[in-house]
């Protein structure tokens, strides 16, 4: 477990940079991540990260095609938005923890 | 000694050979995956594996109920091979099968095809194998780039940090 201060707050993050700690998370953290990830935010990814929130909440399971049935984007728009990795990078900026899931 | 140095894989062709429900998935989810983390993938069908691109049959693959050891009744008791060379067991148990898939989030093969180009992965169908079923491009899925021949799947593998992976 690392501290690192990201935006001017001190988050909680594991060795490969997910934070452990959700509520840590607002705005300001994201665009701070998004930064070494080298992604441009717009509206639409927090949207996105709102809803990827709320799944993670109800301990739900994120997957590509869940992502891409969202009503949020579709799968082709996901890996625009995050060139890429997409899963990996979105759920690294939400602030959400790494998927387990293989799809 | 000196330390070995690491080579990322960067660039990952899949062939599919069978037409079984299971020997398919594999090949999309391993596809699919590599996608997902941003590895360039490429998908070669051949054989029977065509079925897994061909409008008609892509969503109705089967697995084999006969000569299956590892097929089980539901609670875990072995399933008969008598049994299951009955009229309708097969596409029972393979609709049965396909439904539990679909329950995690595995989608139909159709959709998946679509989930592995939206990332920028390419399909290929196997010349030889589409003359030898009489099937054209017009038969097979959208999301099929062409119809290419041994020799251009080849030419596609070069690079470093490729692999060629035979389901």
């Amino acid at each position: 477990m690392t501290i690192k201060t990201i935006a001017g707050v001190n988050v909680d993050v594991n060795d490969e940079g997910y934070m452990n700690d959700a509520s840590q998370w607002n705005k300001e953290v994201a665009a701070g991540i998004a930064a070494e990830e080298n992604v441009e935010l717009t509206d639409q990814h927090f949207e996105l990260f709102e809803w990827m929130r709320e799944k993670v909440a109800n301990g739900e399971t994120l997957t590509l095609r869940g992502i891409g049935k969202s009503g949020v984007v579709d799968a082709k728009q996901f890996y625009k938005m995050f060139p890429g990795a997409p899963l990996k990078k979105a759920t690294k900026i939400a602030g959400v923890p790494k998927p387990t899931s293989c799809i | 000694m000196e330390k070995e140095k690491k080579m990322p894989l960067q660039k990952i062709m899949l062939i599919c050979s069978k037409g079984t429900l299971e020997d398919v998935y594999a090949a999309l989810v391993m596809a699919n995956g590599a996608v997902m983390e941003g590895i360039e993938t490429k998908m070669f069908f051949t054989f029977f594996g065509l079925d897994a691109i061909t409008k008609k049959t892509m969503d109705k693959l089967h697995t084999s109920t006969v000569g299956n050891p590892s097929m089980r009744m539901p609670g875990g008791l072995p399933f008969p091979t008598m049994l299951g060379g009955l009229p309708g067991v097969e596409a029972g148990v393979s609709k049965m099968m396909r439904k539990q898939m679909d329950e995690l989030d595995m989608p139909p093969v159709s959709e998946f095809l679509e989930l592995i180009t939206a990332g920028g992965g390419e399909i290929y169908a196997c010349k030889l194998a589409a003359d030898m079923f009489k099937l054209t491009k017009e038969d097979l899925s959208d999301e099929v780039t062409d119809i290419i021949t041994v020799g251009d799947l080849y030419g596609m593998c070069d690079g470093e940090g490729v692999q060629i992976v035979f389901t």
